[in-house]
């Protein structure tokens, strides 16, 4: 692997453990895609839970499923599936040396971002005033409350674990906005844009699942 | 194998593909199709996760190694619904 990379001035954003930056490009990569590989598991075990449940209880599951808002659901699949596309485009705008783009698209991403948060907060009120949210005062009005309360307890722990990496997201997007502004990145080196949009579009796929498994499946009874 | 640069008609196209899909499954999901229904509206969802994996994510133009992992991520995904799914269902089998 050493052959002549010592002829050339060494890249200042070249850490000293790698030999070239293909390397160390690589190799970041690679350990974002094995986080994302545990954050499968974390998420698995909820999605485990839920669709072990739903087919114990179909029929309550259905009919709690049916309370949820079809329409601010579809939304918010839209909006977070147009903020996987400003990601895209950022990353592209920074492996392009496009500074201002770069810091549009990220902007955007960030808009997008909080637009489905607030949707998402939206939706939780509707439940707070329906009385759908477990331990307090919980009621619904059907022939196994109980088993309701299980959809809404794995619905709250689902969408909530995923809101939460929505806002860690966008923790991650301030940090690569200023990044950009200070002008730290170029077409040669970009990664921590690019891990960062590996992370934005794992929880894209999240909801991608979440959608159809909680606000779908039952809809048409 | 360092940067490849996905043109941005590529992201695009698998956008309008997204929005497409996310419309289509919406509206199948107000159709009675029986056991259909929860098949059409995951396999929709694999899809449009595929895509967002394989171009977003430039899994399609990443190492193999990248690939294994990702692979992993599946595999060991589909031992725990599977596993789960078969002891809980045939729990109330009484073949012995």
């Amino acid at each position: 692997m050493h052959d002549d990379t010592t002829a050339s001035p060494r890249e200042p954003s070249l850490q000293h453990h790698f030999d070239d930056l293909g390397q160390q490009h690589e190799a970041a990569t690679l350990g974002m895609w094995v986080f994302l590989a545990t954050e499968v598991m974390f998420f698995g075990g909820l999605f485990a839970a839920y669709m072990l449940y739903r087919v114990w209880y179909p029929g309550t599951f259905g009919a709690a499923s049916r309370t949820l808002d079809i329409t601010l659901g579809a939304v918010n699949t839209m909006v977070l599936i147009t903020s996987s596309l400003t990601m895209a485009l950022a990353v592209h705008a920074a492996a392009t040396d496009e500074r201002r783009k770069l810091m549009a698209f990220l902007a955007a991403t960030m808009v997008l971002g909080a637009v489905f948060l607030g949707i998402k907060g939206i939706e939780y009120h509707h439940k707070f005033v329906e009385h759908h949210i477990p331990g307090f005062g919980f009621q619904f009005e059907g022939p196994a409350p109980e088993r309701a309360n299980l959809f809404f307890s794995l619905y709250f722990a689902m969408t909530g674990l995923h809101a939460l990496h929505m806002i860690i997201g966008l923790g991650i997007m301030t940090v690569m906005l200023i990044m950009a502004w200070r002008g730290r990145f170029s077409a040669r080196w970009h990664t921590p844009i690019e891990i960062s949009g590996l992370y934005w579009h794992f929880v894209d796929i999240v909801w991608i699942f979440l959608f159809p498994l909680l606000y779908l499946v039952d809809r048409h009874r | 194998m360092e940067h490849v640069i996905v043109p941005r008609s590529t992201y695009y196209t698998i956008f309008a593909v997204l929005v497409v899909m996310t419309g289509v499954t919406t509206g199948v999901a107000f159709f009675d199709l029986g056991l259909a229904n929860p098949v059409i509206a995951l396999s929709i969802a694999v899809f449009k996760a595929s895509l967002v994996v394989l171009f977003f994510m430039h899994l399609k133009y990443r190492s193999h190694l990248t690939w294994v992992v990702a692979g992993a991520a599946v595999f060991w995904l589909g031992i725990l619904l599977v596993l789960i799914l078969s002891d809980y269902t045939t729990r109330g089998w009484a073949w012995f």
